[in-house]
């Protein structure tokens, strides 16, 4: 465990103080969903798609996440890093329920989906991940065509309209169009690594998402297709919300607008050290244990 | 080998002189490479002399018989026996047998491995299904009787229940546990990347299943499951304590397929090889290239079923 200057549970608040203090949760359940509820006005911030707060999550009896409390912004490019072990993934998957398909997992805490719980008893998890998608750490296409892999989605969730637009329209914001548009019966697993992940980000964008999780997605990629692919989130994030978990850096500082600093305490469970804008985080961190981190000291 | 390592003396000369001298000496594993080969000949020998024997004491029958001996019906007489009782017989169960072995089996490892999640429980259970895969054929036997028999007779068989309803089921049961098996082990190998694809898309479970697991899945299942079947259908001591005939019978239609008296190839060789004298051993012998023959056409089936399988991803 490094030296730590600052005291971790300490939340350096954003700019308008969304994540509400651990206490007092003002006005999370007064809003409605909408888009144009915005929580908080703020000058500098936008709208929070996602609020998590006081987040602990238990694998069993261990506490994989303990008192997390931050916010999304509405289409801003997030990004959680922070040292293997430190539970980003973890917090990622909560966000869609994903972690609900691990037996004996538990949930502490609020996410707040346009201030709406999405850990409450009415809310049906599968519905969930249709408007927060996800986009996995090693390309995982369905072994099937790359029409198929696209359609999938849209076919299970009832989609009336057109499949053919849909696709190609999916396809094309997943700036995989042009290499694939010949090839649409072609199996998804025939495409490169790159173009494997273009093809995941093209079929979670085909069901038409609010949010887009993105768990180290460039992670099994060679430095071309990781390129693409950040180019890609920059287009996305006109029209989507997108997190990011990331061990890279780098990619942290190139890609995001936000950064989430987590590290793991004694106990080996993941808190948040620092959050901020990411140009801040990267060239003026408060804490001592960001700055050992972003500057490669550690981790 | 050692000198390698030191820089100062590492010459073209020496490092040529080290690699080829490489480990002339290596007699252990000479010595165990000759013994994996010859295990292998010996397997392969022993295999060989069986279907020599077979074939040569079937082939003369088939010669003298032709297709008569496949259509004929049991008969005290070697010269005028068949096995066309047998064979209908064989079909028949073989249906039985994977109209309920393989929903059942197939609907339980579903559940075990989709559904049921890892628990103490589920664990009992599977280790139990393992065991049951491994007792004996004869036991399932004493319980088709005891169940499946007396069950048919209490629903008013006139044939005191033993027939080859019974048999079937007894023989599903006994292949149950090894249908389940290779079906948990076909849905296990799915990759666990293929069910969070799924789920991150929205797909509820029965959806995750249906539309990306089980397909995965269908090479593997399909292929255990009719590697059951032919278990099932080479088993004899089930069937005879589950009532096949021994012996001849008269008659085998459809009438009375469901209710009469029946039997089955493993059976009628049982009985065949018993019997005094080299003509009925003789008709053993083409029965069992007969059930051969039906065992390796099924085996067959499912090797290209699953082939297409694969192909049409």
């Amino acid at each position: 465990m490094p030296d730590q200057t600052g005291d971790p549970m300490t939340m350096t608040a954003p700019p308008t103080g969304a994540p509400a203090p651990d206490v007092d949760a003002p006005d999370d359940t007064a809003h409605t969903p909408g888009p144009q509820t915005a929580p908080v006005t703020a000058s500098a911030r936008g709208e929070d798609v996602i609020r998590i707060e006081n987040l602990s999550f238990y694998y069993s009896a261990f506490r994989a996440v303990k008192d997390v409390s931050i916010a999304i912004e509405k289409n801003q490019i997030t990004a959680l890093i922070g040292p293997s072990g430190c539970g980003k993934s973890t917090l990622l998957r909560t966000i869609n329920r994903m972690n609900d398909l691990i037996p004996g997992t538990r949930v502490e805490g609020q996410v707040l989906y346009h201030g709406v719980d999405l850990y409450a008893k009415d809310v049906d998890a599968v519905e969930v991940r249709r408007r927060i998608g996800m986009v996995f750490q090693k390309a995982n296409p369905f072994p099937k065509s790359i029409y198929d892999n696209v359609a999938f989605g849209p076919r299970i969730n009832g989609y009336k309209g057109n499949m053919d637009e849909l696709v190609e329209e999916s396809l094309q914001r997943a700036a995989l169009w042009g290499d694939v548009k010949d090839k649409l019966k072609q199996s998804g697993l025939a495409l490169s690594g790159g173009q494997q992940q273009r093809l995941c980000i093209a079929r979670a964008i085909a069901t038409n998402p609010d949010v887009i999780l993105m768990d180290e997605p460039c992670s099994a990629l060679d430095p071309r297709s990781t390129l693409q692919i950040e180019e890609l989130m920059f287009e996305l994030k006109a029209q989507y919300t997108i997190v990011i978990v990331t061990h890279n850096m780098q990619q942290a500082a190139r890609a995001s607008d936000y950064t989430v600093f987590l590290n793991m305490a004694d106990d080996r469970a993941g808190y948040v050290v620092e959050e901020g804008p990411t140009l801040g985080i990267f060239t003026n961190p408060k804490s001592k244990l960001t700055e050992d981190y972003v500057s490669g000291r550690f981790g | 080998m050692s000198t390698i390592g030191s820089s100062s003396t590492t010459t073209t000369a020496s490092v040529r002189a080290t690699l080829a001298g490489g480990r002339r000496g290596d007699l252990p594993g000479t010595v165990f490479q000759v013994l994996l080969l010859g295990s292998l000949l010996f397997s392969l020998a022993v295999l060989a002399i069986l279907v020599a024997d077979v074939l040569g004491r079937a082939i003369p029958v088939f010669a003298e018989r032709g297709l008569g001996f496949l259509t004929s019906p049991l008969s005290s007489n070697p010269a005028k026996a068949g096995v066309g009782q047998g064979i209908i017989g064989t079909a028949v169960l073989g249906g039985i047998v994977a109209l309920l072995a393989f929903p059942f089996g197939l609907m339980t490892a579903v559940y075990l491995e989709e559904y049921a999640g890892d628990t103490k429980i589920t664990r009992f259970i599977q280790i139990n299904i393992r065991n049951l895969a491994g007792v004996p054929s004869v036991v399932y036997g004493l319980l088709g009787l005891s169940v499946f028999v007396a069950f048919m007779s209490a629903i008013g068989d006139t044939g005191s229940g033993r027939n080859i309803i019974a048999g079937g089921m007894t023989l599903a049961v006994l292949v149950l546990p090894i249908v389940i098996i290779t079906a948990i082990e076909a849905l296990r190998a799915v990759p666990n990347t293929i069910r969070e694809a799924g789920y991150g898309v929205g797909a509820s479970r029965w959806e995750v299943t249906r539309m990306l697991v089980l397909p995965s899945a269908a090479p593997g299942i399909l292929t255990g499951t009719v590697l059951a079947l032919s278990r099932a259908l080479g088993e004899t001591a089930p069937l005879i304590l589950a009532g096949a005939v021994l012996g001849s019978f008269s008659g085998l239609n459809l009438s009375t397929l469901f209710s009469g008296s029946y039997t089955a190839l493993p059976v009628i060789v049982y009985d065949w090889s018993r019997k005094p004298g080299d003509a009925f051993r003789a008709d053993a012998a083409a029965a069992i290239v007969v059930l051969l023959v039906i065992t390796l056409v099924a085996n067959g089936i499912a090797i290209l079923l699953r082939n297409r399988y694969e192909r049409a991803w």
